[in-house]
């Protein structure tokens, strides 16, 4: 590696100065892409012809990148790892894509990612598992799989992602990368893969803080084709950017991050939790003050369904379009709807088709009052709570998981009661569409964790800070997997 | 309507016809006989897309809430409606679903019937929403032409408070008259811009019968006979004592045999899993905007009939046709603008004119005589130039021939002849050549005197001023 394994500013500073071309970061960056395809399975599609299309001013320019594969990008195969668009080339850039192309940013990848972002695990999609770079018997979480699986073993300095529940932020800590979604509607969702339209977030997966905001300053802003987008022509994340947090207050939830809470815990569990309130005294020794907040364990216990009533019930609706009746493989029958259960019986996974019967039953109408509509009022409570608490705090922090990665073979059973809610608590930071960042605080058995900090709407600024801040005060920035091990 | 009591419910679908583009995406809102020529990708349904609500759409439809007397929302949103079928690409029409918050809520508006009573109309709502893509139906294959997807759709929910057929066709007729007056919509059946279900139950007494919807009615005679039709098929059910056979079901209007067929039973009715759409964020409806709104209503049709009766002694009858649709209303005003005698206008309107275009099923406003066109025969009839016969035979031939009436006029030497010499001259004509007949007329047959006046319309073709043949003739006669 020479060059992909640097921040942003620093391969913009190698192009100004001469010291390497656009077209030399290209071929290295496909190179280390075949690699990481080799290894973690982490792309759906390689762009072997990628080149340097116009030069700008932005930090960006000349870069390689890459975009997750919910993202529409003209003229290119784009899946969302399904099956069901197969062979779907869309005919119009979502509008980040378009963004990032008209300030020169070189996309050379697609990555693979769980089915529509209907997933947690980067098992799921259409082309296979991906394989931690950290470990290649671990999942790197999902949705954003392969963004996570590329940035982490130093493909290129950033990828786009997507999070409805958790997927940029989960997969961040799993690669020990850094992992951000801005608030809600900072930048427009046009032409990003609808999975549930009131949590679903664009944002970025990166090694460095400063290279979020980079990314997300080029990206957001208002956009007529995105009614949920607001104008934040105001906020320049990276110029900024600052590290002195003293005197701002944080807080956790003690129901989630209590070892006394779980009872059973296992030894990575409370290795998670130890190492978390580590990092807590470091924030303490930054001049932040943090605090342990309690909530209504009800709440908190009701996360999970919530998120699972509520993504279901719109992936439902947002999925329906897929008939293959006008793009996607036209399935067989001798009607349209013979023809659209066919297309849809064999191009969905079993998960989704799952997800799709939930979704379906809590819309019903005697059911929509007992399930939907109590799973919106319970979202409110959740948000209308947290946000009680960022009237006094500036930001909230959470170990992210209950430990690092996992088996991909299953043998450790991820469902487990006790941990639920700690398992899904970022899915808060999608109830409210409030700003967050993971990033990585430290390794459990050789294996990378991290800590998510969540800010109340639009003080995308004041979190991306205190991550600033808490990331120069450890080790573990800019880190890259020595993607070892594995069977394969 | 017969021995029992009808009640029919409506629902008017009206597109809006006149926003640049489309309620929740930029294509051009243009009807086009081009299929699939005024599409995006939201209206194609791809993935990615997202709805952007036309601000112009949603003006128009708290305008028509403001007409209608009803509540206003406090805020705007809109629900999904999910069904799978593929005149929808999404498979969901983001719409309102009322009685949840929508463009007006509990309203009335009251009608005028022909013979100059009114009844009221109870208004249960109006709703926006994207219209579906067009469907045309053939023998073993269907196609399906994108154009109306996501065209603004107004949809109008009336109470079950009409009786009749003809109060039913009177209200519809209104409200298409309003659409066309606040530039809202052409309001084109012929276009598929207008559609309406219709709901008819029949009752003995006061409590309400088991309820019928007839779907997609798509013109106001179709309302009308449907709701015959279906009346007629319910009561002979009742008569045989066979209600119970009416079901609470949905049934197709099928307009080549006339009659209605059972689409399916409320028991197979679709849940539609409404939820609120989360793409478009609910914004409020100020106070400050409905006042704006209210005050850019337009003159309203029965406003304009008053106007009319006032102004230009029109009759109610007269006056209620001429304001039925906006075109006939501009045209004669364009005429009375241009300097013509408006009850003459308006008699030449509801009379020949109408009964050409009606006949020709052509719009007025592509009618070859024009208003300028109409102003120049009328101006020539009343200085005298060509008698009332004339008159009409000029507009005939005009319009056949779609050439000016001037030059109509010149190549048919289509001109009255007032001049007294020349009349008295072909007078004392026909009488030199009638010397029996004016004996005859002396003897006391009086109606000799017509003939006399026919003949001498023969030697001018018919273009002796009749009122100079007649004074002239009188004079001649007493002088033999």
């Amino acid at each position: 590696m020479k060059y992909m394994n640097l921040s942003i500013t620093e391969i913009h500073e190698k192009l100004k100065n001469g010291e390497v071309t656009s077209e030399e970061l290209i071929s290295e960056s496909l190179e280390l892409t075949h690699i990481v395809q080799e290894k973690c399975n982490a792309f759906v599609t390689i762009f072997d012809d990628a080149k340097k299309e116009n030069d700008t001013d932005s930090l960006l320019s000349g870069i390689p990148y890459g975009i997750k594969d919910n993202y529409s990008t003209k003229g290119a195969l784009t899946t969302g790892s399904s099956n069901t668009l197969r062979d779907y080339i869309p005919f119009f850039d979502a509008t980040a894509v378009s963004k990032l192309s008209s300030l020169g940013a070189i996309p050379v990848n697609k990555t693979a990612m769980d089915e529509f972002g209907l997933g947690g695990t980067g098992t799921t999609g259409a082309t296979g598992v991906q394989r931690n770079p950290w470990d290649l018997t671990r999942m790197c979480a999902g949705s954003s799989s392969g963004s996570a699986a590329a940035v982490a073993a130093g493909v290129y300095p950033y990828a786009l992602g997507s999070d409805t529940g958790d997927s940029i932020r989960k997969p961040a800590a799993f690669c020990g990368i850094v992992g951000y979604k801005p608030t809600y509607g900072m930048i427009s969702r046009y032409g990003l893969f609808p999975f549930a339209s009131s949590l679903d977030h664009c944002g970025v997966l990166t090694r460095y803080v400063r290279d979020a905001a980079i990314v997300v300053d080029a990206i957001k802003g208002i956009d007529e084709a995105d009614m949920t987008s607001w104008d934040s022509s105001h906020i320049h994340l990276n110029d900024d950017l600052n590290a002195d947090v003293s005197g701002k207050k944080l807080f956790y939830i003690k129901e989630l991050c209590d070892l006394a809470n779980y009872q059973n815990a296992t030894e990575e569990l409370k290795a998670h939790l130890n190492n978390f309130h580590e990092t807590l005294k470091i924030c303490k020794n930054l001049g932040m003050q943090v605090d342990e907040v309690s909530i209504d364990p009800k709440l908190i216990r009701a996360i999970p369904s919530v998120y699972q009533v509520i993504s279901c019930a719109e992936a439902t609706s947002n999925l329906s379009n897929l008939t293959g009746l006008i793009f996607g493989p036209r399935g067989e029958g001798d009607n349209y709807l013979e023809m659209m259960k066919d297309h849809r019986t064999k191009g969905f996974s079993p998960l989704i088709k799952r997800r799709l019967v939930i979704g379906s039953y809590v819309l019903q109408t005697q059911n929509q009052e007992r399930y939907f509509k109590n799973a919106q009022r319970a979202r409110r409570l959740i948000v209308d709570a947290i946000k009680e608490q960022f009237k006094k705090y500036d930001a909230m922090v959470s170990p992210v998981s209950t430990g690092p990665a996992k088996l991909l073979d299953g043998s450790v059973d991820m469902l487990n009661e006790d941990t639920l809610a700690l398992e899904d608590q970022l899915q808060i930071g999608n109830f409210g569409g409030f700003p967050s960042i993971t990033i990585p605080n430290g390794f459990i058995n050789d294996l990378p964790v991290g800590i998510n900090i969540t800010g109340e709407c639009f003080e995308d600024q004041k979190v991306l800070n205190i991550a600033y801040a808490l990331e120069s005060s450890m080790d573990y920035k800019g880190q890259i997997a020595p993607l070892i091990g594995g069977d394969k | 309507m017969g021995k029992y009591n009808v009640t029919i419910g409506l629902e008017m679908h009206c597109e809006v016809s006149k926003t640049a583009s489309k309620v929740f995406s930029n294509a051009k809102n243009e009807y086009t006989d081009i299929a699939n020529s005024n599409i995006s990708p939201y209206d194609m349904g791809f993935p990615g897309v997202l709805p952007v609500v036309n601000k112009e759409a949603v003006r128009m439809s708290l305008m028509m809430g403001e007409i209608l007397n009803c509540h206003p929302p406090k805020y705007m949103y809109f629900e999904r409606k999910n069904y799978y079928y593929p005149d929808m690409p999404k498979n969901y029409q983001i719409t309102q679903n009322p009685p949840e918050e929508c463009a007006g809520m509990g309203g009335y508006i009251d009608i005028e019937r022909e013979d100059g009573s009114t009844f009221r109309v109870d208004i249960d709502n109006i709703h926006l929403e994207e219209d579906s893509a067009r469907m045309t139906h053939l023998y073993d294959t269907s196609i399906i032409d994108y154009n109306r997807a996501a065209v603004p759709l107004l949809e109008l929910v009336t109470g079950p408070c009409l009786h009749s057929a003809e109060d039913a066709v009177a209200f519809l007729e209104y409200i298409r008259a309003i659409y066309q007056y606040c530039g809202i919509s052409e309001a084109d059946s012929k276009k598929g811009q207008v559609r309406c279900d219709v709901n008819i139950s029949i009752s003995e007494d006061d409590t309400l019968g088991t309820k019928v919807e007839m779907k997609n009615v798509n013109s106001f005679s179709g309302v009308h006979d449907a709701i015959v039709y279906e009346v007629k098929r319910q009561s002979e059910l009742k008569d045989a004592g066979r209600y119970d056979e009416v079901e609470q079901e949905t049934r197709r209007w099928d307009e080549e045999t006339g009659t209605t067929i059972r689409m399916r039973s409320k028991v197979d009715a679709i849940d539609y899993k409404y939820f609120v759409e989360p793409n478009i964020p609910k914004f409020k409806i100020t106070e400050e905007w409905l006042e704006k709104i209210r005050k850019s209503i337009p003159e309203l049709p029965y406003e304009r009939k008053a106007k009319y009766m006032t102004n230009y002694s029109l009759s109610a009858y007269d006056a209620g046709i001429l304001i039925k649709d906006i075109n006939i209303a501009s045209y004669f005003e364009n005429c009375i603008n241009l300097g013509c005698d408006p009850k003459i206008v308006a008699n030449w309107i509801t009379g020949n004119i109408l009964g050409y275009v009606y006949k020709n099923d052509i719009e007025i406003q592509n009618l070859f005589v024009t208003p300028e066109r109409l102003t120049i025969i009328l101006s020539s009839m009343a200085k005298g130039d060509i008698s009332s016969k004339q008159a009409k035979e000029l507009f005939s031939m005009v319009l056949e021939r779609e050439e000016e009436p001037k030059e109509i006029m010149k190549k048919e030497g289509m001109q009255q002849i007032s001049d007294d010499t020349t009349i008295t001259s072909v007078i004392i004509e026909v009488l030199d050549e009638n010397k029996e007949q004016i004996t005859d007329y002396k003897n006391g047959k009086t109606n000799m005197f017509d003939y006399f006046v026919g003949q001498v319309m023969k030697k001018t073709r018919g273009q002796a001023n009749p009122v100079k043949v007649k004074e002239i003739l009188t004079n001649e006669l007493a002088n033999r």
